[in-house]
């Protein structure tokens, strides 16, 4: 896995620059990641990665979007706005998980 | 007497009352199965009935029929599953006991679930084919196309066999030429994905496949509602699909006696191991087929390979043994191209489906990965097969339910580490 150094700190990531360690990511990074995708955190978005992240610990998967409506309460079109285009994707990619997949 | 209670009659519930009941004293073990509808139809056929390679009756039977003798066949609705009493409660108030259940409640379309699907377009414009009702529909309006933008759709996965929406699309581009009606339409493949299939070796052949046939792929499509009115589908990105006629797969949703139980994750499906099919939290309940939240596929094949998996490890359970079998992920799925020709996957948690032979090495007579005649024909026997040796619970011929690597031609990086469970 190539290795790379996102706001100071050293992280391993795959190919397509997803973290392959969530234990590595910090908020400097997830500030870093989320400029490179033209995004300013605000509240609003740490409330739907800090979600995510503790759903990722918990379940071993990254929640997709029925949950994040169910269980973490988001709405869709909030999520769009919050993180345009693929909000699952760019905000797995901010708080540090692997890329999602639909699996099967 | 001890109870093994079963809710369900479809593939997985009826595969598990024929084995256990040949494996299961019957002094000591009453079987029961709970399931409210009488009919059970061979599902991987509605697929075919709008392109009619299939007719209405061969793809029905009563369930009951299906039922050995010594098992008892309970037709009323679940209402509500208690764990914590070992008892299922029926929509007549009865309620049954169990020492062991089997949760066999399957997956469904929840067409509600996407806004403005079922609005004035349903029935007229838009049809779903995953349902024996839905299916007839979808032939009847068939029968009066003239031409036009058919958009065939997946709403979100995971859907009950994700192979189907690529066939439905694979016999339309077949029967629209046969109609002589094929240059009148332009065919649509829209998806959720990022590609034609959710694993990349074989996306790359099917996408291959898509183009050659000049079906027109609409990826990364998140719906975000049906507008009746302009007739189109929107992505909540607001990018916008027109149609004429929309094939739609809605949503899967797992039974609702899963919600009302309390037993699902956000759409219903029971959290599974996935290598013993117990249901996490709870020894006595075992969970098999589409009611799993398994990262595999939602199909037949799964079912059957499961319940090998099942039998071992419920007669273990009775004899307060470790459970000593585990099931890999195992899914074997034909893909119909159109034209008499079929694909072959066969893929596991660990491996996604590859290029080889089917199911003995070198000699096949099986292609794996790779359009044939014979593929075609085997899924064609397989309807046979479907009623006389999987439901009553019979082996399949050379086939096991650990998938095997002799055949498969793996290329680098492919075959990934054992997953815990």
């Amino acid at each position: 896995m190539p290795e790379t150094t996102i706001a100071g700190h050293t992280v391993t990531v795959d190919e397509e620059g997803y973290l392959t360690n969530p234990s590595q990511w910090n908020p400097d990074i997830a500030r870093a990641l989320a400029r490179d995708l033209g995004l300013e955190l605000t509240d609003a978005h740490w409330k739907v990665l800090e979600f995510m992240r503790r759903d990722f610990q918990e379940r071993g998967t990254v929640p997709g979007m029925r949950r994040l409506n169910k269980v973490g309460g988001f709405a869709t079109k909030d999520l769009y706005t919050l993180f345009p285009d693929g909000p699952i994707k760019k905000a797995a990619r901010i708080a540090g998980l692997p890329k999602p997949t639909s699996c099967v | 007497m001890k109870e093994l209670l079963i809710l369900g009659a479809g593939t997985a519930g009826t595969i598990m009352a024929n084995r256990m009941r040949r494996r299961l004293d019957p002094v000591q073990w009453r079987i029961r199965v709970v399931d409210e509808h009488p009919t059970h139809f061979y599902q991987p056929g509605f697929l075919f009935l709008p392109f009619g390679i299939y007719e209405p009756e061969d793809i029905i039977r009563p369930k009951r029929r299906f039922m050995p003798s010594g098992v008892e066949y309970v037709e009323a609705r679940a209402e509500r599953i208690e764990p914590e009493n070992n008892r299922v409660v029926l929509g007549d108030g009865r309620t049954l006991p169990y020492d062991v259940l089997i949760v066999a409640t399957g997956t469904h379309p929840v067409p509600g679930q996407v806004e403005g699907m079922l609005g004035d377009d349903w029935g007229r414009r838009v049809f779903e084919f995953y349902t024996f009702d839905g299916a007839r529909r979808l032939t009847e309006h068939l029968r009066q196309w003239r031409g036009g933008r058919l958009v065939v759709h997946v709403s979100e996965m995971p859907i009950k066999c994700p192979v189907a929406p690529l066939e439905f699309v694979f016999l339309a581009d077949w029967w629209l030429q046969t109609q002589g009606l094929r240059d009148r339409t332009e065919l649509v493949y829209v998806t959720p994905l990022s590609g034609a299939f959710t694993k990349p070796v074989a996306s790359r052949v099917l996408g291959d496949l898509l183009e050659r046939k000049r079906i027109q792929v609409v990826t990364d499509f998140a719906v975000a509602r049906v507008d009746n009115e302009r007739h189109r589908l929107v992505a909540w990105d607001d990018r916008e699909v027109p149609y004429d006629l929309l094939v739609t797969v809605p949503p899967n949703f797992g039974a609702e006696v899963i919600e009302r139980s309390g037993l699902g994750d956000e759409m219903n499906f029971v959290p599974t191991d996935r290598h013993t099919l117990q249901a996490r939290g709870h020894d006595n309940i075992f969970v098999l087929g589409d009611a799993t939240d398994l990262p595999t596929s939602k199909a037949g094949s799964v079912a059957h390979f499961e319940a090998e998996v099942l039998t071992e490890n419920l007669l273990a359970f009775t004899r307060h043994q470790p459970l000593p079998a585990r099931f890999d992920g195992h899914a074997n799925c034909f893909v119909e191209t159109g034209f008499h020709k079929a694909i072959l996957l066969d893929f596991n948690y660990n491996l996604e489906p590859v290029p080889g032979r089917f199911p003995l090495p070198h000699l096949g007579p099986l292609r794996l990965l790779g359009e044939s005649r014979l593929n075609h024909w085997g899924k064609m026997a397989f309807l046979w097969m479907y009623w006389h040796l999987l439901l009553p619970g019979r082996p399949i011929p050379f086939v096991r339910h650990q998938m095997s690597l002799a055949g498969k031609q793996i290329p680098a990086g492919a075959l990934k580490p054992e997953m815990a469970g």
